[in-house]
Order: structure tokens, then sequence, then C-alpha cells
């Protein structure tokens, strides 16, 4: 995000602190002093991880407590992500149909498929990467996904480490 | 210490024969398979035992029965080494619980009856001051009963997970290899002995399920029961699938998992990094235990055989002579 503040000492860990408060990580932080504004604030970017999806809005308002105001809010990141693999008559059961039904979350997205077909009739394999924002999101499509091949009699394998 | 040995199959045998190899100080009073017993307080002939179960005779005399040695014979501790049961425990349970009730020891490789009855037996040896142990029964040559019960005493186990049947491992880790079928994976382990005739009790995750039941009750104070064990088998599995796993560095294993608190068992086909310490290659076994004074530790060794499932007997064996029984 991209954060506007007072050119003063002390104002930049008014506004990193917020930031641990609601338990977020600081990947990175970049400032200049832009020698065209006349102004006397600061323009500072902010590359951070936040732990769920609920803590933006906190940050946003502890920050503007600090008087910091934020003028811009980056693209947000998938960071989770979780490859499975899933065996059965995927094409009869509507592969397109499996992957929408995890896409719909809005939250997490199927961002690759690899689909192995041997012989007609006979199961094939497909590996599956979702990504999602937040750790829960991620827990919420595997579940949909396990519900998914409970209903079409799909084999799926999760990775050992979980999410 | 003198012990009685009930079973002489694969198992039995290997106890024997580790006993006339090395000088253990054991001696055997007692003896029996399916159809004949064999008791003789002055001690065995065990290469004779051998010799004749060697060329298709019985042990001991048809006359004497498998409970009648239980029953009568002299001795310290009952190695119980029969067929597992997952049913009903029988006939193991029941010379389990007579030797028990003589305040006779017991070690057995026995899953049935430790993962049916565990509370009840456990009891029953406290009652009568006796030990029951059982460290066999899980990953055969891997002492991970006793590193959880005595060496990692004081730490809390918040994870357990592993690869727990050999036969399994072994036909997964064919699969990746030269890319066979499940169906030619599992002939070429039925012919290299690693696979029952009747595979269904390793390849739908039985066998590793009831290794997690023993462990929850035995070790982490769960009640739990074979029902409670979320389980998928390997026998859907397809090549193609360990190639999609493969591309990415990984390889596809049977797991079983234990979550104390969350009160998860299962046991399923997962995904796992090849660079990861539980890939075990054959019929190999591999349990990492997650603690919280040890941190994380993984224990890898053979599973089965007749020598490496002995080892953990005669270990269950040396520990109880260390700590209870005088003379020999
Ligand atoms: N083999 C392994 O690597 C391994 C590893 C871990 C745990 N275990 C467990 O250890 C136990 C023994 O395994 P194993 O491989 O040695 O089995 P096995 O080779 O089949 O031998 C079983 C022995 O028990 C005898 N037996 C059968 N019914 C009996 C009865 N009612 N009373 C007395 N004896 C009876 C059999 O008699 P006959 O000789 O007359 O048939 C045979 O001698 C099993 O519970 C198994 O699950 C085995």
């Amino acid at each position: 995000m991209k954060l506007e503040m007072r050119d003063q000492p002390g104002q930049l860990v008014a506004a990193l602190q917020p930031i641990s408060a609601v338990g977020g990580n600081i990947i990175a932080v970049i400032h200049q002093r832009e020698t065209l504004a006349a102004t006397e604030t600061l323009d500072v970017q902010i590359v951070l991880e936040l732990p769920e999806e609920g803590s933006l809005p906190k940050l946003l308002e502890l920050l503007r407590e600090q008087g910091v105001s934020v003028v811009r809010i980056g693209e947000q990141r998938l960071l989770y992500e979780c490859t499975l693999i899933t065996i059965g008559h995927l094409m009869h059961t509507d592969l397109s149909d499996t992957v929408d039904r995890i896409d719909t979350t809005g939250s997490a997205e199927v961002t690759d498929l690899s689909l192995a077909m041997p012989a007609i009739n006979s199961p094939s394999s497909a590996r599956i990467t979702i990504r999602s924002t937040t750790r829960e999101e991620m827990k919420k499509a595997i579940r949909i996904l396990r519900g998914v091949a409970e209903q079409k009699d799909l084999l799926i394998i999760e990775p050992l480490e979980g999410v | 210490m003198r012990i009685v040995i009930l079973g002489f199959g694969s198992v039995g045998r290997g106890i024997a024969r580790a006993i006339l190899a090395k000088n253990l100080d054991l001696t055997v009073t007692g003896l029996a398979d399916s159809r004949s017993g064999l008791i003789d307080p002055a001690g065995i002939d065990l290469l004779a035992a051998l010799d004749r179960k060697g060329n298709g005779d019985l042990c001991g005399n048809p006359d004497v029965s498998p409970a009648d040695v239980v029953a009568k014979a002299d001795y310290d501790v009952l190695v119980e080494v029969t067929p597992t049961n997952v049913d009903d425990g029988e006939p193991a349970l029941g010379y389990i619980r007579a030797a028990l009730g003589r305040s006779k020891h017991v070690v057995t490789s026995n899953k049935g009856p430790i993962a049916l009855a565990y509370p009840e037996l456990r009891d029953l040896a406290a009652a009568n001051g006796v030990f029951l142990k059982y460290e066999a029964t899980v990953c055969g040559a891997i002492p991970l009963i006793h590193a959880m019960q005595e060496g990692l005493a004081g730490n809390t186990i918040s994870r357990l997970y592993g690869v727990f049947n050999g036969t399994c491992n072994y036909i997964l880790t064919r699969m990746a290899e030269d890319s066979l079928t499940y169906e030619q994976a599992l002939a070429e382990a039925r012919e290299l002995g690693y696979a029952e005739a009747d595979p269904t009790y390793d390849v739908e995750g039985i066998d590793a399920a009831i290794k997690l039941v023993i462990l929850a009750n035995a070790i982490l104070d769960m009640r739990t029961t074979l029902d409670d064990v979320e389980r998928t088998g390997i026998t859907l599995l397809t090549p193609e699938a360990l190639r999609l796993a493969e591309d990415q560095d990984c390889t596809i294993r049977l797991i079983g998992e234990i979550v104390p608190e969350a009160g998860v068992l299962r046991v399923s086909p997962r995904i796992v990094a090849k660079a990861h310490p539980l890939v075990v290659e054959g019929t190999l076994n591999a349990v990492t235990v997650e603690t919280d004074l040890a941190g994380d530790l993984t224990f890898i060794g053979k599973g089965a055989g007749s020598t490496e499932t002995a080892s953990a007997v005669i270990g269950d064996l040396l520990y109880i002579r260390e700590r209870h029984v005088q003379g020999s």
C-alpha cells in the first residue's frame, strides 16, 4: 500500500507500529522524498502480509488514528498455495464445474490444472493448484473440494503439510 | 528368565533363532503352534523344534493345546505371537488374559488384542503386578513405543504421522520408479512375499489404521476404535497421479496421521515432497513425532520381517527382566 505522512521524525515508526499490532508482517518499506513535491509530506510504500482478510480494515483505522493517510491500496495477492491431486472420472463428472465450485468462492481460485488422461473409460488424474488470500479461505476451498469429491466419487490426495 | 512362545511362525521362529544365536539368557519352557504344544521346565530344544517346523511337522505334541501351555507351563513371560484378528482379538486375547490372570508378564506382536482391548488388559496387568509390552505391534523393529513412553516422557505430542505399512510403501515406490500400474506393483509385491494373497488389510489402510489406534490409546491417552479412523487406501492410485506429483518433486505415500488435540486419526494417500524424511524406499517404515520439548523426530526402520520383529519382542523381554524378574 502507499501511505502519505508528515515528514517528521518518528512518523515512519508510528506508521509501522499498527501493522505489527494487527499481526501483519512487513515485507518491504520503500520511501523517497519527492523533490517535486513542495509539501511536507513523505510518501512511503509498504509491502506487507496480513494474517487474515479481516485485519485490513482494522489496520486502516489504526493508521488513520496515527494521522497517516493511505493513498492507495495495491493489489492483494493470493499468498497461500496448495496443490492437490485428484483421481476419478474427471471429465464425465464435469471437471470445469469442479473448478468453478472453488472459483465462485471469490477468495480462492484454481490457478493451475494439469490433467493426465490414460485410456478411455479408465480414471484420469489431475493436479490442481489452488491459491487464496488467507489460510481460512484455503481451508474452506479444500472443504469444498472434499465435498465435491464425495459427491462425484473422486479421490482427493492432499499434501502432507496441510495448507 | 523363562518364557513361553505362543505361535511358531515367522516371528516366533525369529525369536527362537535369536535366542539360539545370541547369549540372551532366556529359557523357553513352553512352545505352541496352532495344533500342538510342548512344555519342558528344563528348557525346550529350540534347534530341534525349528527343524521339525522346517520339515512341515508340528512343533510339539498334538495332545497339548496352546491353551494348556499358557495355563500349565512354568514361566515368567508369555510371548504371544499368533496371527492377528481385528474382529475379536481371539485366540490371542484369551491367551493374554489367562497369562495376566496367572500373574505372568506378557509380550506380544499381535495388534488385535492391543487395538481392541488395551484398557482392560492394562488394568488386568496392573492388578496382577505384571508388565504388558507390545513394541512389535507398531512398525516392527522401530522402538517407537519405547521412545515415546520413555525417551520422550514429559513431552507433549502435538502430531504424529508416517509410513506405517511396508506393503503399501513398496507398491507406491514401484509405481513411482517404473510407472507400474497399481495392479502390476501389487503382483510384484506378492511375488516377493511382501503382500498377502488377500492384500485388503494392507492396501485399504486397515493395518495402518490399527497401528494408529494402538498408539492413540496406549501412548496418547485417547479413547478410539478402528471406526474412528478416517481411512482411504491406495487401490485407486494411478501411475499418472504419481507422475503429476513427481513433476513437482513430490511423490505419494500412504500416511497415517494422529493429531491428538483435534481428535484426528486418518490414513490416506498424501502428496509428500521427495526430500521429506518420511519418503523412504521399499518396505521401510518411517514415523515423525512432533513434540514440544524435543522438537520433531523421525524414526526410520524395518516395519516387518522375522528377525526385525523378533528384535522388538526381545527388547521388551529384556526390559521386563531388567525391571522385574529376579533370577532366571
Ligand atoms: N511377520 C512380521 O513381520 C510381523 C511384524 C509385526 C507384527 N507381526 C504380528 O506378529 C504375529 C505373528 O506373525 P507371524 O508373521 O509370525 O505369523 P505366522 O507366520 O502366520 O505365524 C503364526 C503362528 O501362530 C500359530 N497359530 C495360529 N493359530 C494359533 C492358535 N490358535 N494358537 C496358537 N498358535 C497359533 C501358527 O501355527 P501353525 O504354524 O500351526 O500355522 C503359526 O505358528 C501376528 O499377529 C502379526 O500380525 C508380524
